[in-house]
């Protein structure tokens, strides 16, 4: 089994799959959202063109869905830091775009109008 | 709408309360997916993963959190997230709350010591919250007014009934704990500096 990438899951030291870097180039919040791109299809699609299967995993996942750090972590069974090591890596590749979520007391006209919306759409439910 | 079109956005509300006391239920009643479980590990320093070759008597912790996810709109997504059972594990605490709109804490009041530590973490933090009473059963054995009491909350802080096992129950929390943060927002704003 040498030099192959194994199946991720609980079988695999979880930061194997990062070469052991714990560090994200990108801090990505557990509920930002995730997208694969143009590139990062086109990269999908090309044989080699992605980094292994985890990515190759990611880019079909978030491929015209949008879908968070945690969604991503848990749906891959990879604890979320190593997640967010694999997800920034792709972001600085431009296989993916991250959409961080909108601070609430940044701005306050901002804020105030994302809770409204929050709002009227959990009456719509 | 004054919405600035093409933003693609989340928010992000925290579920807390004690183990057994209906997190995942609640968010699993409104979820539009399956409560999922993401996990995160902590080594007993912290910090420093990398580290570990050298230090062989260091022991990792996994903490496993529940979510739901809510699509408001196609580009504005609302996740509600369940904290770990054990409040020893507060290091994950500080992420969960971190930009989140609001918590909801739940309470037994069979076991109302329970939820003690979440309150005193969301008031540190200075996160709004709500209360809600989780009845068991239908069955609810104490009055809100008992529970805010007996918790040693603000008045102005909202304890509601719920059964977290309804979709129209839920909705009804989490709609009353968006109105509070919005309102503590206006008192806020205008408000003399």
């Amino acid at each position: 089994m040498a030099e192959r990438d194994e199946p991720t899951g609980a079988l695999v030291r979880p930061y194997a799959v990062t070469r052991g870097r714990t560090r994200p180039k990108l801090d990505i919040a557990i509920e930002a959202l995730v997208e694969t791109t143009v590139r990062g299809r086109a990269a999908n699609s090309r044989p080699g063109g992605a980094h292994g299967q985890e990515q190759q995993y990611i880019s079909t996942l978030c491929d015209g869905r949008l879908q968070s750090l945690a969604e991503i972590a848990a749906r891959m069974q990879l604890p979320l830091g190593v997640a967010r090591v694999i997800v920034a890596d792709m972001a600085a590749d431009g296989l993916v775009a991250v959409y961080e979520p909108t601070s609430l007391d940044e701005n306050e006209s901002v804020g105030t109008e994302l809770l409204e919306r929050v709002l009227s759409g959990l009456r719509r439910l | 709408m004054a919405v600035r079109p093409g933003r693609v956005t989340s928010a992000k509300i925290v579920i807390a309360g004690g183990f057994g006391v209906g997190k995942t239920t609640l968010v699993g009643s409104v979820s539009e997916i399956t409560p999922l479980t993401t996990e995160a590990i902590m080594t007993s320093a912290g910090v420093g993963v990398d580290d570990t070759r050298n230090v062989p008597g260091k022991t990792t912790t996994t903490v496993a959190m529940d979510f739901g996810r809510i699509s408001i709109d196609r580009d504005l997504i609302l996740y509600l997230f369940g904290t770990p059972g054990q409040t020893r594990f507060w290091f994950m605490w500080d992420e969960l709350v971190r930009g989140a709109i609001g918590a909801v804490v739940m309470v037994d009041t069979r076991r109302l010591a329970d939820c003690f530590a979440a309150i005193d973490f969301f008031e540190h933090r200075r996160l709004p919250y709500l209360v809600a009473i989780n009845c068991f059963d239908g069955v609810q054995y104490h009055n809100a007014d008992d529970v805010r009491e007996a918790l040693a909350i603000s008045s102005d802080v909202p304890v509601v009934s719920c059964d977290a096992r309804s979709r129209e129950s839920t909705k009804n929390v989490l709609i009353s704990l968006v109105e509070y943060v919005l309102s503590m927002r206006r008192t806020r704003a205008t408000a003399p500096a």
